[in-house]
Formats: C-alpha cells, structure tokens, sequence
C-alpha cells in the first residue's frame, strides 16, 4: 500500500501535508502543556480567518509580500541558487519604490502607480544582480554574498531615509494617493482592513514565474543550469549568464514584494532597527511550496492565517501569540527535515514489501 | 557430489516485476561459475538473496548440502559467503589493514591487536597474490587496489564461497588481467567463486561453468568448455547477435576535422595534448586508442570547446572553431556523446522529452520567439523513441529512471538526430551489454555510410580495431602513430600505446 502511494503522482505533495498536520498536532500537544485549549485556539484563527472580513482581508494582505518573497526562493533555487538576499532585495525595492513615488509626486496615477512598482522591482533585480553577477565571474558562493547584501541594505536604506526623505515618526513621508495601491473599495469589502491591490501583482507574479521556467526556452535554461550546471554546459548553455539572470529575476521577486509594502500596506517606508523578516519568511514559503508558483501560493495563505489568526488567538483564546510562532517553527522544522519523513517511509515500505 | 551453492526454484517479486522467477543455480565446489545475463535480467537480485541482503518469495537454499535460511548478511558470512559489491565499503581514512579486520579485530587482553592484525592481512594477500600494503591508507591506493581490500576483507572473514557482482566494470584493462590472475588463483586454494558479469571475454577467459538468465528466468547452464561466444550471447538476448563490423569499402571523403598543432592543459595546468597533429574525413570512423589519461579527454574537450585551446588550430567543415563557444561549435556541426552520460550527456531530473532538445531547445520548431512549444517537443521525442527503440513508459519519464543502455540510447539519439558533419563517441558502450553495444556499433557504422566523420575514442581494444577504418595511437598527447586496423593487432596497438613506436617494425 504505502509502496503503491510512493510511486504514485501525489506522493511529492506528502511531505508539506504531513508536515503541516504534525505541525499543527506537536502545537496543539505544547498549548496543552502550558494549560492552553488547543481546539479553542485553533478554532478561533480558523473563525476569525473565514469568517470575519476584517481578518480575512489582513490575511491576504500578509500573504502577498509572503508570496512574492516565496517565489523569490523559488525562482533561484530551480537554478539551484539559494537567495537568502530576499531581505536585502525587498528593503531596496521597498524604499526605491516609495522614493520614485515621492520624487515624481505630481504625475498622473496611470504613469506613476506603474512607475513606482516597476522602480521597486527594479531595485530588487539590481540588489540581486551583484550577487549573480559575483557568483558568476568570481564563483562567490552567494549565500555569503546575499546575506552581507542584507545588512548593506538595511543601513543603506537607513541612512537615506534619515538624510534625504526623513519626516517624523522615523519615516519616509507619505507617497502620494498616486503611487497608492491602497483602496477605499477593498478596505471597505473588509471593515477596514488595510487589503491593497497588491494581490493582484502578486498573481501576475506567480503566472509570470511559472510561465518563464516552463514555457519559456530562458525557463528551460535556468533549470538545467539548476540541475547539472556541467551538461548544461555540455549542451552549449552559457552557465554564468543563466545565474547572473536567475539571481536577477529572483531579486525582482523580491523587490516587488517591498514594493507591496511601501505602496499598498504602509503607504511609505520606516526605519527599521532590524531586518523586518518577510524575505526569510520567504525561504520557508518557497521550500513548503515544493518551489512551485501553486505551491507557494497555498504556502504563503497557510502562514498568513497562522500569523493574523494568532492575533485574535490571543484575544479570544488567550494563548499567547508566540506559540503560533512554535507552530509555523515546527511546521518549517518539519519540511526540513523531510529527508527522515522519506527515510522512514521508505523503511516502512520495505518493510511492507518484506511480509 | 554436493554442491558448494545450490539455488532451487528461486521466486522473487519486486512491484509490477518477477526479477527471479523459478531460478535454480548450482555452484560446484572449487569452480568459476558465471552467472550472465543482461542488464535487470536479475542477477543482483539472485546473489543479494543468497546474500540475505532479500528474502526469496519462495524456493530454498542449500550450503554444502545442507537446507539454509540466509535471514541476514551476517548468517551468509556465518556460512561462509562473501560478497565483493559493485560499490566497495570501505573507509576512506583508515588503513587497509584498520579496513578489513574492522567489526571482527583481533585482540590480546580486550586490546585491538593491531600488529596481529597486520600480520594476518599480510599472510592472506600473499597466499592469494593479492600483493596488498595493509599499513597504506584506502584514499591513497586505486580502485583495484580498494577491489583487492574488498576481497581479503571476505577471506579474512573466512569465506569460502566468493561473490563478485561485475567486478570488472570499475577496473583498468591491466586491473582485470590481474583480478582474472586472482581469481584462477583463489580456486586453485580451494575457493569457489560466483562471477556475475555481461562480458563475454572474462567468461572465457576464467569461468568452468555458466549459467544464462534473462528476464528472471534460468536460460540454461553450460560448460565453458562445450560452448563458443556466440551462442552464449544468443542464449542471453535471446537472438542471434551479430557482431557488427566495418566492412564497407574505405571511401574517406572531403576532411572535415582538421587539428593541427593543438596543445591542451589539464586540471593541473600541465599540457595534456601536446603539438597534436589529426584529420577526420567524411565517411570514415577514425578511432582514437590509446591508454587512459593520455589526452583524450582533453582533446575531445578541446574540440567541443568545453576547454581552452593554448596553442594550434581546429577547423570544422572548413570553418575555424578555435576557442569558440560550444554552442556555436554545435551549430558548425559537431555531435557529441560524452564519455560519462549521466553527468555530461544527460540533465537526469529532466523528461526524455526535454533532453532530446538539449542543444535545439531555442531553435525552431521546438520555440518561437523565446516560447517553448512542448507539443513539438514530444512529438520529437516520441519519433525518436520509437526510432532508437528506448525502453521507456513514455516520452514524460525522467532521464534518471532509465537503465544505463536506454539513457545512452536518448543520447545517441538525440545527436545522430541533428544529423551533425562530425560525430564524436567517447566510450560510447561502457557499462552497456550487448544487445545495447551492436545497436550503438551499428548506428556509429551507419553514420559512416551516410558519408559522416566519425571521432571514436576506446579504452576498448576491440570495438576500435571492429569498427575504426583508421587508428590513430594517442600516447602522452601526441599521436604515436595511424594504422589500419587490417594491417595491425592488439600487440602491435598495446606497444605503440605504451609509448614504443620501434616496436612497429618488429612486430
Ligand atoms: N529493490 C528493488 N525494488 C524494485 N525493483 C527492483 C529492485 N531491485 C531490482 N529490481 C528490478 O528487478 C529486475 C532485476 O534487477 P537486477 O537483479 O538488479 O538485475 P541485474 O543485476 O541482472 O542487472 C530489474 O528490472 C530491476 O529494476
Ligand atoms: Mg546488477
């Protein structure tokens, strides 16, 4: 039985579900430890989730930087990259962004709105080009690389918001209605909850990745490059050309997902004593998702519910937050540890086949 | 007269396939029995039962006579089985002595006796000819050496009955001179040995006795003595094999690789091809033979453009393709099978579908305007499977979950396909059997009668001197020498391989 499921199509989707149930199981097993009611808690970000607008629509609005970084993930691992930079990338499209927002006040909404989002996606390809780009010519392994562009960014956004576009409150100043994604129309559908049209860039992203790595001879590239670099090159594909690009592409991801930030849900860009953590959400979305635009996707709502669900957990529950943050913990542990789940079914297989 | 081994109607069944299906194996005490067979007809299987590395479904096992449960590798060693893997086990940093008596040491007083052990390694390697440093570390011997640790580590064990599983697959030519030395030499001592192998040559070369599976069943079990190579090849395809040889008239066409003067690095920085000097015309199949590590390598690479060229000139149809890039030596008309497929010729994460465009994905009809047309695409595939005769499920299969013959298969499929001027095969059957070797010799052949130049590099002695019109002798990265295949023999090629052009007179 266990052998038959293994080999057939929906055994790759094991391993996220079985992670995620555990997940959910080894949080409910911590909250009983701690005197909490785990069906009470989960019931509550379940309630507050689907039924009450306002928390539906915070939900979709945490879950769309959650899916733009994911895919940003996902986009360079399928070249077999690992973008940790997806901090640094969305920082640096979040403030060029809100910048070109505020530089340009004064254009009308068609040119501005585009311009804004298309100077954040922009930032963030720049911000993941170097690291390509060193990779490529000079073979610097680009975890090394993007994590030490993640603190250039933080304090380089710092400093230029300080010196150039400060206003109180630790602020850039509001962009204007222009450059805004924000709607009256959407905030309204959800008692006033802060849901922008950044959704819908966050779909086009997803289509635009899917469509590039399988319908387009670029995709096909930077998946062979992914999987064996060496017969990519034997096939006459330019390799540091396809991981200057994939690492482009991916920080493009990313800074649009800043751009969300600055544009939809903030309205402007502050500044931050510490990395704001979105990007290395990122890294588990992409690697629940299987590296997949569904995947990720289906990832990025899982984790949002958790998080704005477990703001009225508290409330309503009166379990502490931090335990949502164990739980989307383990779930994250799981997945990474899926190479024991496989071990042990694979043991449990054999053991089947063996009677 | 009992038997060392006997097998009796041996059934074992993995999911949707009987790998042993009512096998009986008798193995004389003191004989070479091979067990032989193609590629999956179950070999490995069969002997990992006797192993007790699988439980059969059903049949029995008797061990000198006597009706055995083999639950467990420890109980076959009990019994005193051993096996000698494809995959040796060893550990890297320890010495070879520190490797074999590892899980049994000798001790005085609770105390690894490691002089004793020593001793004891030294005493078994030189009553077989195993001629084996115990005090050396394993990272620092070669792989025939590590193959020799593997062996005594089963008779330090005290095995009688020997398991090799394609012991020769991994070896060296001179290597598998010595193991064949070895092994006459362990049943001389008494030993019995099993042999599972797909060369016919080591069959004659050393066994008494053998048995023919295919498709999980016992063909039939022959003496070495009674029998000739090609009906024991028959026996094993199940057809009569031809051997395929180039026997059409030499008509070299217009050259269309011409190397003139070209010098190569190694890894090293050290120069591999030195002042080479080489001509491919249409319509003939030169072959390059030459001792491994002389410069093959390096030159195909050269060609290719996967490597810097330091000094000389290529051409190809005319064209001069020094130092570009592959993909435009590609278009210039190069085919390429790479020596290793799995690492060089195929992605093996993607579908047979994707890889048969490997170098023509970006081209017409396969995409436009930068889109991929996957209807195009798998209707290609589809052609060629059926063309090439790739034993797959479908054209959406992974390149990784084909047998090693059939992967090789879509490489060669997808290269004739383009239809390139030059063709360049390096080692191009190893590790195949033979069924899969004829229909890659005769597609090479067919290549040459369509007018095409072909560029065959062999460790090989045999598939060169069947197949090339000419040879060339590639040794310490010149070319020692051109003959014709008539006109010369394995002597004459192993002299000139070692670098003694002299010998050419005498011989
Ligand atoms: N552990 C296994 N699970 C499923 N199928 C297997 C397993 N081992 C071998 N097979 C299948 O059984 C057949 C015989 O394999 P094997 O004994 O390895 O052949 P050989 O050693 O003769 O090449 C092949 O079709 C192979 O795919
Ligand atoms: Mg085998």
């Amino acid at each position: 039985m266990i052998q038959r499921f293994m080999n057939g199509k929906l055994y790759p989707l094991f391993v996220p579900l079985i992670s995620v149930v555990l997940g959910l199981f080894f949080g409910a097993l911590i909250m009983l430890a701690g005197g909490y009611h785990p069906i009470l808690a989960y019931q509550s970000i379940f309630e507050s989730v689907f039924l009450q607008p306002y928390y539906t629509g915070e939900t979709i609005r945490t879950m769309i930087p959650l899916v733009l970084s994911g895919l940003a993930v996902a986009f360079a691992f399928r070249t077999g990259l690992f973008n940790i930079g997806v901090e640094g990338q969305l920082l640096a499209g979040w403030f060029v962004s809100v910048a070109a927002a505020i530089l340009c006040d004064g254009w009308p909404k068609i040119l501005l709105l585009p311009l804004s989002i298309l100077a954040g996606a922009a930032a963030g390809a720049v911000w993941g080009l170097i690291p390509g780009f060193l990779k490529a010519r000079f073979k610097v392994h680009e975890v090394i690389s993007t994590i030490m562009m993640n603190y250039i960014a933080l304090y380089t956004t710092n400093y230029l918001i300080k010196h150039y576009l400060y206003t109180e409150g630790e602020r850039t100043p509001t962009i204007p209605d222009a450059a805004s994604l924000a709607s009256a129309t959407l905030s309204h559908l959800t008692q006033g909850s802060r849901l922008h049209w950044g959704f819908i860039v966050a779909l086009l992203a997803g289509l635009l990745m899917w469509f590039i790595l399988w319908q387009t001879t670029r995709g096909y590239e930077l998946r062979a490059v992914g999987f064996s670099p060496d017969a990519a090159g034997y096939a006459g594909m330019n390799v540091g050309r396809n991981i200057l690009l994939s690492m482009t592409f991916s920080g493009m991801f990313a800074g649009l997902a800043g751009a969300m930030e600055g544009l939809g849900t903030y309205q402007y860009m502050m500044i931050n004593p510490a990395f704001v953590g979105i990007g290395f959400s990122g890294i588990a979305v992409a690697l629940l998702g299987m590296n997949t635009s569904l995947g990720v996707f289906l990832a990025g709502a899982l984790f949002a519910t958790l998080q704005t669900g477990g703001l009225t957990m508290q409330s309503e529950a009166g379990v502490p937050i931090e335990l949502i943050n164990i739980v989307i913990a383990l779930i994250i542990f799981l997945v990474g540890s899926s190479y024991i789940i496989q071990l042990v079914l694979n043991r449990l297989a054999k053991r089947g086949e063996k009677r | 007269m009992s038997y060392a081994i006997e097998m009796r109607h041996i059934r074992k069944e993995f999911p949707g396939i009987v790998a042993n299906d009512d096998v009986t194996l008798q193995v004389k005490e003191g004989e070479i029995h091979a067990l032989f067979g193609e590629n999956g007809a179950g070999k490995s299987t069969l002997m990992n039962i006797l192993f007790g590395l699988y439980q059969p479904d059903a049949g029995e096992i008797y061990v000198k006579g006597q009706k055995v449960k083999i639950s467990d590798p420890n109980e076959a060693n009990r019994l005193g089985i051993g096996m000698v893997h494809q995959h040796f086990m060893l550990i890297d940093k320890f010495t070879v002595a520190e490797n074999i008596v590892l899980g049994s040491e000798p001790t005085r007083g609770g105390k690894l006796d490691m002089n004793q052990a020593v001793r004891m390694v030294r005493e078994l390697s030189d009553r077989y000819g195993l001629d084996v440093d115990p005090l050396k570390k394993v990272e620092d011997i070669t792989i025939g050496m590590q193959q020799r640790v593997e062996i005594l580590k089963t008779l330090y064990r005290g095995s009688d009955i020997l398991i090799f599983d394609e012991p020769t697959a991994v070896l060296t030519p001179i290597e598998i001179k010595e193991l064949m030395d070895i092994m006459k030499r362990l049943v001389r001592e008494g030993k019995s040995i099993i042999l599972i192998t797909h060369k016919l040559k080591e069959i004659f070369e050393v066994s008494d006795r053998c048995t023919v599976i295919r498709l999980g069943k016992v063909i039939g079990t022959v003496n070495i003595s009674e029998t000739n190579p090609s009906r024991l090849a028959e026996m094993m395809v199940g057809r009569k094999v031809r051997t395929p040889v180039n026997d059409t008239p030499y008509a070299p066409k217009e050259k269309v690789l011409e190397v003139k003067g070209l010098t190569v690095l190694d890894n090293r920085k050290v120069p591999a091809v030195r002042q080479l000097d080489l001509e491919v015309h249409g319509g003939e199949i030169l072959g390059i033979a030459g001792v491994d590590g002389n410069g093959q390598t390096e030159l195909i690479e050269a060609i290719a453009g996967l490597r810097h060229v330091q000094e000389g000139q290529i051409k190809l149809n005319g064209q001069d393709i020094t130092g570009r890039r592959t993909r435009k030596i590609v278009e210039a008309g190069l085919g390429y099978i790479p020596e290793d497929r799995q690492k060089h010729g195929l992605i093996l994460d993607f579908t047979i579908s994707e890889n048969m465009v490997l170098q023509t994905y970006y081209r017409g009809p396969y995409a436009r305007a930068g889109v991929l047309n996957h209807k195009v695409m798998a209707r290609k595939a589809k052609q060629l499977i059926q063309a090439f005769d790739v034993r797959t499920p479908s054209e959406k299969t992974l390149a990784r979950s084909l047998s090693g013959g059939n992967q090789q298969k879509v490489v060669i499929a997808r290269e004739m396909d383009r239809s390139p001027a030059l063709l360049m095969a390096a080692q191009p059957t190893r590790g195949l059997d033979l069924g899969a070797i004829e229909f890659i010799h005769n597609q090479l052949l067919e290549e040459k009668q369509k007018g095409k130049a072909v560029l065959l590099v062999s460790f090989e002695l045999d598939e060169i001197l069947h197949l090339s019109d000419r040879i060339a002798v590639i040794y310490e990265g010149r070319i020692m020498d051109i003959v014709k295949p008539k006109e010369t023999n394995e002597n004459e090629l192993g002299l000139l391989m070692a670098g003694r052009k002299e010998a050419r007179r005498q011989a």
